[in-house]
């Protein structure tokens, strides 16, 4: 077992289950096949945050291996990647599930169409307009349209949009954004696997208890204020609310 | 005939679901219903004490289930009231003694003689309450104007809501005293319901004479009609059988000044 963290220039691992590579399109991930998919995107998202700005702009693949993905994993990781400003290339995958789930998302599942650009002489070539993608898209999340009471969760992969109240008791965990179009009074953690990006909306926003990512607040004691829609976020680093405009 | 049945539970227990089942029972029995209520609270059960109808008891819901006795001979009639029946729980056993199929089977044989079958839910929401729920047409939500009844009742809303028969579930407001809620003391009638955001069935004001009554075994519905508890109960009975009964106005005690100050845009003032 290599403890090391940086191997070479070009070659950088936290532990074994992710493995960095420099490669002619750019970053080449390998995440084992074993391990939490959550905790493995966590570690992931931590590193590449760790190296400031080195991997703006970056293209990355991932390699999974035998590793079952649906859609929304794919497209959350696609999202949390997208917000460091690394774009997802492609997916190599030997299972049927994480390729179907990668065609979906109109991304890559095989390099060598690249491998053979990679190997064709360099030509200086007139520089092509690229096509124009119309398609906007989008991020994973559930819905939920009912009011959550006591007692009642909900976990996301991705976002969580509710349409109704979060009621005292009820507890909504998302990776991505939690938005609430209602009161919001139970107990909501958005960016649960880290991600200090993400926010909280509420027409009415009262928690009993709000966390992003490994932020935490409580709402203050007295609310005699009119009820307005406000947005929380981590700002200053503390978890601050603004008017939801 | 068949009857509809009516599961009255709250998950927070001393509420007042007894209570309301016994004056729900002894409304509808007075409306010219058939009624019949089932006390599911099996080894507590006190609907029997509620209804001053305890020294009848011979048998009870486990001995019919087990097969010791028949429906008939379990059920205790109400002497002071025509067509009022109890099916007492047992005391001496747990609620494992019972099984949600139990219920169904049971009420399916009490369905052809009866117009209105009430179902007493123990508190909590594990297996009694499961047992009372089983066979139930509709649901009614029994809180307190506090916020941990009203947290409980939002927790038992969400389990019926989740079940896939779809019950449609109303509320219960007990013990509602209006001097409070004007002080700002207690949630009031629109608070719960803005939490709760469910049909509300009735208000009920706190009334002394309901413990009273209670201890005496003989619902308040039947000795003390013209209290304002009573009328709130008879008016949530007419409710259940589908007619439409406006809410009692339970502020319009605050008397001439009070209407004045609101005339007056004072609301707040007023004393």
């Amino acid at each position: 077992m290599d403890s090391q963290p940086y191997r070479d220039a070009d070659d950088v691992t936290m532990d074994d289950s992710i493995t960095l590579k420099g490669i002619k399109q750019g970053l080449l991930v390998t995440i084992k096949p074993d391990g939490k998919w959550s905790d493995l995107t966590g570690r992931l998202m931590t590193l590449i945050d760790s190296q400031g700005d080195f991997f703006q702009g970056a293209q990355v693949t991932l390699a999974l291996g035998p590793r079952d993905l649906r859609g929304h994993e794919l497209s959350g990781i696609q999202t949390q990647l997208a917000r460091r400003g690394v774009m997802l290339l492609a997916v190599l995958s030997d299972s049927e599930r994480t390729i179907s789930s990668t065609r979906k998302l109109g991304l890559q599942t095989a390099l060598d169409t690249l491998i053979v650009e990679e190997a064709e002489p360099i030509v200086p070539e007139a520089p092509k307009p690229p096509p124009i993608d119309s398609e906007e898209h989008g991020t994973h999340g559930v819905l939920i349209k009912r009011t959550l009471r006591n007692g009642r969760t909900v976990h996301s992969d991705g976002h969580a949009v509710i349409i109704g109240d979060v009621n005292a008791g009820a507890v909504v965990v998302a990776h991505g954004d939690v938005i609430v179009w209602g009161r919001l009074r139970g107990t909501v953690h958005a960016g649960a696997n880290g991600d200090e990006a993400a926010v909280v909306c509420a027409l009415y926003l009262a928690p009993t208890q709000l966390r992003i990512a490994g932020y935490i607040t409580i709402s203050p004691e007295d609310r005699r204020r009119k009820p307005r829609p406000e947005k929380a976020m981590i700002r200053n680093g503390r978890i601050e609310a603004v008017a939801w405009e | 005939m068949s009857a509809r049945i009516v599961t009255i539970t709250s998950g927070k227990g001393g509420v007042g679901k007894t209570t309301a089942t016994a004056n729900l029972a002894v409304s509808l029995a007075s409306l010219g219903k058939k009624v019949i209520c089932i006390d599911a609270d099996i080894g507590l059960r006190n609907l029997d004490v509620v209804m001053g109808l305890e020294n009848r008891i011979v048998y009870d819901l486990v001995d019919v289930i087990e097969g010791r006795c028949n429906l008939r001979q379990a059920m205790v009639k109400d002497r002071r009231i025509p067509d009022l029946y109890l099916l007492p729980a047992a005391q001496t056993r747990d609620k494992t003694a019972v099984s949600p199929d139990d219920m169904i089977t049971l009420t399916d044989g009490l369905r052809p003689d009866y117009e209105y079958i009430l179902i007493d839910s123990p508190a909590g929401i594990e297996w009694g309450f499961r047992n009372a729920l089983a066979p139930a047409d509709e649901v009614v939500v029994v809180t307190n104007p506090e916020v941990a009844a009203v947290r409980d009742a939002d927790r038992i809303i969400g389990l019926i809501e989740a079940d896939e028969r779809r019950l449609p579930a109303s509320l219960i407001i007990n013990r509602v005293k209006p001097d409070m809620v004007r002080q700002g003391d207690m949630l009031s009638v629109d608070d719960v319901i803005d939490i709760l955001s469910v049909r509300l069935l009735g208000v009920i004001p706190e009334d002394e004479y309901i413990l009273i009554a209670s201890n005496k075994g003989v619902p308040i519905t039947l000795d003390h009609q013209n209290s304002p508890a009573s009328t709130a109960f008879r008016n949530i009975a007419r409710r259940l059988t589908g007619e439409q009964v406006p809410l009692i106005n339970l502020d319009s005690r605050g008397g001439i000044l009070r209407r004045l100050a609101r005339i007056f845009g004072a609301s707040k003032a007023a004393p």
